[in-house]
């Protein structure tokens, strides 16, 4: 049986003056997915948002939350409606007369019968989730992009929605910080178990946290299904978007995207006798919300960055091919490589991340917020052989399956590796 | 659904379809600016209807209070520093109009009637739009395009209630304190030019002051100064929280001229509703 779903827009046409919008837009939300609605510039991806919130009423067409027409509700039902859910702007929208506190605390002072302390208390803790504890009592001026951004993400989570709308998180953001609110939005997803409709252009990065994507394209929505099937999708908006993004994020990092990671093994192995061998190496950092937990989203993503790039440096040295799989995974492919010379390369890998690698994690360990108690985590490795015929897939699960630590990060008491 | 979220557009309230007979061409633009500003005018009732009602809560009162200080604390210097001299000005020239009859003891009767009835109400509110009226419409037009006000909607939060409530309260109040500060600093001032420089009797000036002036004259400067208080926060705060809609101009320029509009006709409407409810008033 189909899942019900929390929104849904039935035929949804917007027209501004003589500018078509969306034209009869029709798509599905469900509960405690992450979402992504992607779209060039100008679409109308904010536009869509703004409909679910009631900031624009639709010109034609329908949408329902929970099966029932949010126009058609009592002021009773709209109320209870808008109250689950919270919106994140593209610009933030802090109100840039109150301390980040303030701002937090608005909608519970103004929205709820909470006392005094219990909402400092609650403002607090959304404060201190976001990790922006050191700057409460400062005005949104004071503060970089990315920590305006981590405070409306604190004022939009402070109510407890459990429908959170992000438009456009991560724009005008670093790739690291980019990275580290995708990270936040995914961590803050699993922990509170909202279901968020996100509005970004990170692709590829938006797919390791997203259950659905949504693509919207000339007024309408092409398509909506889940982050793999919209690998396989053939329409001219990938042209369009997709393979500019995917090329660009190649220059930047050096490592292949999904897409492009899958058709240069398509590709390589083909090639190859049916009976030749070639391996694959799954890299992870274990327990990436422990390691967010304790050394911040900014380090842990930095962290991974960093280990991309040695995976990257290392492996692609040799005729090997990388790609970021997940939000804490890479995979390699070293097509031209049985087992046995794979764990040579693998354990030249170990002994340079060790020497190089691991001393510049400790490095941001230090720089980054760290616990109180003592923590550690893994870097993990895995290797797996396989023939041009059998899966690439399952010749991953096998790497999977094989991982162990090859590199281990401690921490003293205080923070001190 | 709540009203305050749908979309508001009080310039384009009616719309006006171009007539296909060429000979009404001529009445078209009347008739359109016409309908226009009804529709205006009908938008800011409703904008002052729904703000004034929503004062009446108790979450509003340390926002009152805030805007107290501000459209009232923080301007009383001016206003006084303004009253003082507008006293010495009309001390100086009745002086020089009365001796010429021979009436300088009636110096007191007409710079306390003069301020009392028309000068105080209607300077101070001039100068509060000049500092305050400006600052509000400038504020709020940030925060509308901001998308501030867009982000109090989201958040439950009633725009007009949060923003302009507090400020149509704190105007209620101020308006007349600080008309009443001009009046007394303005008879000072007229005492210092009149007696002290020129050499006015004080206690007939004083005498004449008091004994001239009737409750009703009080009263009537305070009907103004309430009148232009609600007319001059309602204008400006009526223009920054529609500064998106302004069809002249988008972004920083749309708060800039809504600024100018907002004092502009904040100053027109202060000096016509100072004609009417004077003619009520008499």
């Amino acid at each position: 049986m189909e899942k019900e779903p929390i929104i849904e827009f039935k035929g949804v046409s917007k027209t501004f003056d003589v500018r078509t919008i969306l034209d009869k837009v029709n798509f599905k939300i469900y509960e405690g997915e992450v979402t992504t609605l992607i779209g060039l510039s100008g679409t109308g991806k904010s536009v869509t948002l703004k409909h679910i919130i009631g900031l624009l009423k639709p010109d034609e067409g329908e949408i329902l939350y929970r099966g029932k027409p949010i126009d058609k509700m009592s002021r009773k039902e709209w109320n209870a409606y808008i109250g689950q859910i919270s919106y994140m702007f593209q610009n933030n929208a802090l109100f840039d007369s109150m301390t980040i506190f303030e701002n937090v605390a608005l909608p519970l002072r103004q929205t709820t019968r909470l006392g005094k302390k219990e909402i400092a208390e609650k403002a607090m803790a959304s404060i201190e989730q976001t990790e922006l504890t050191d700057v409460f009592d400062k005005y949104p001026s004071e503060l970089s992009g990315g920590m305006q951004k981590r405070a409306a993400l604190a004022r939009a989570l402070v109510t407890d929605p459990s429908l959170v709308l992000f438009d456009e998180p991560t724009t005008g953001q670093d790739p690291i910080r980019k990275n580290a609110i995708l990270g936040m939005v995914a961590e803050y997803q699993n922990r509170f178990g909202f279901t968020a409709l996100l509005i970004s252009h990170e692709i590829p990065d938006v797919y390791f946290i997203s259950n659905r994507i949504l693509a919207l394209y000339d007024k309408k929505i092409v398509f909506q299904g889940t982050p793999d099937e919209f690998e396989e999708f053939e329409h001219p908006f990938r042209e369009e978007i997709l393979t500019s993004l995917e090329s660009l994020q190649e220059d930047i990092t050096g490592l292949y995207s999904k897409r492009h990671f899958k058709v240069r093994y398509q590709t390589d192995l083909s090639k190859r006798h049916p009976d030749a061998m070639y391996a694959v190496a799954i890299f992870a950092l274990e327990e990436i919300d422990l390691v967010s937990e304790n050394m911040g989203h900014d380090a842990t993503q930095e962290i991974i960055r960093s280990l991309g790039s040695y995976i990257n440096k290392h492996f692609g040295a040799v005729g090997g091919f990388s790609a970021r799989q997940t939000i804490n995974e890479y995979a390699t492919v070293l097509p031209y490589s049985d087992l046995d010379e794979a764990e040579r390369i693998m354990k030249d890998f170990k002994k340079d991340f060790l020497e190089h690698g691991l001393p510049n994690i400790q490095t941001l360990a230090e720089g980054a917020k760290t616990a109180e108690d003592c923590f550690e985590f893994n870097i993990l490795a895995g290797l797996a052989q396989g023939k041009p015929q059998i899966e690439i897939e399952s010749v991953m699960e096998f790497a999977r399956f094989n991982q162990k630590p090859i590199a281990r990060f401690q921490c003293e008491r205080g923070g001190k590796t | 659904m709540a009203e305050n979220l749908k979309e508001q557009n009080p310039s384009n309230a009616i719309a006006v379809e171009k007539p296909g007979n060429p000979f009404t061409w001529i009445f078209h633009p009347f008739g359109a600016k016409t309908l226009r500003i009804n529709g205006n005018l009908g938008a800011i009732a409703i904008f002052l209807f729904r703000a004034f009602f929503m004062i009446f809560h108790h979450k509003q009162i340390s926002a009152i209070v805030q805007q107290i200080y501000f459209i009232g604390a923080k301007s009383a210097q001016i206003v006084m520093l303004v009253g003082f001299f507008t006293g010495m000005v009309l001390g100086l020239q009745l002086y020089h109009v009365l001796v010429k009859f021979g009436s300088v003891g009636v110096l007191g009767t007409a710079v306390g009637l003069s301020l009392i009835r028309e000068m105080g109400p209607v300077l101070t509110a001039i100068m509060i739009t000049a500092r305050a009226g400006s600052a509000m419409t400038a504020e709020i037009g940030i925060q509308r395009i901001s998308e501030q006000i867009d982000a109090l909607s989201t958040m439950r939060i009633d725009p007009v209630g949060f923003l302009i409530s507090p400020r149509i309260a704190a105007g209620i109040i101020s308006f007349p304190i600080l008309t009443a500060f001009f009046d007394l600093i303005g008879i000072i001032g007229g005492w210092i030019s009149g007696c002290v420089l020129l050499g006015v009797n004080s206690g007939a000036y004083f005498y004449r002051v008091i004994s001239a002036t009737q409750m009703e004259d009080i009263t009537g400067g305070f009907v103004k100064s309430l009148v232009f208080g609600i007319l001059v926060v309602t204008i400006c705060c009526f223009q920054g929280f529609f500064t998106h809609m302004r069809t002249d101009s988008y972004g920083a320029r749309s708060v800039s001229l809504s600024t100018t509009s907002a004092v502009v006709l904040s100053c027109v409407m202060i000096l016509i509703s100072d004609y009417v409810v004077t003619s009520f008033i008499l």
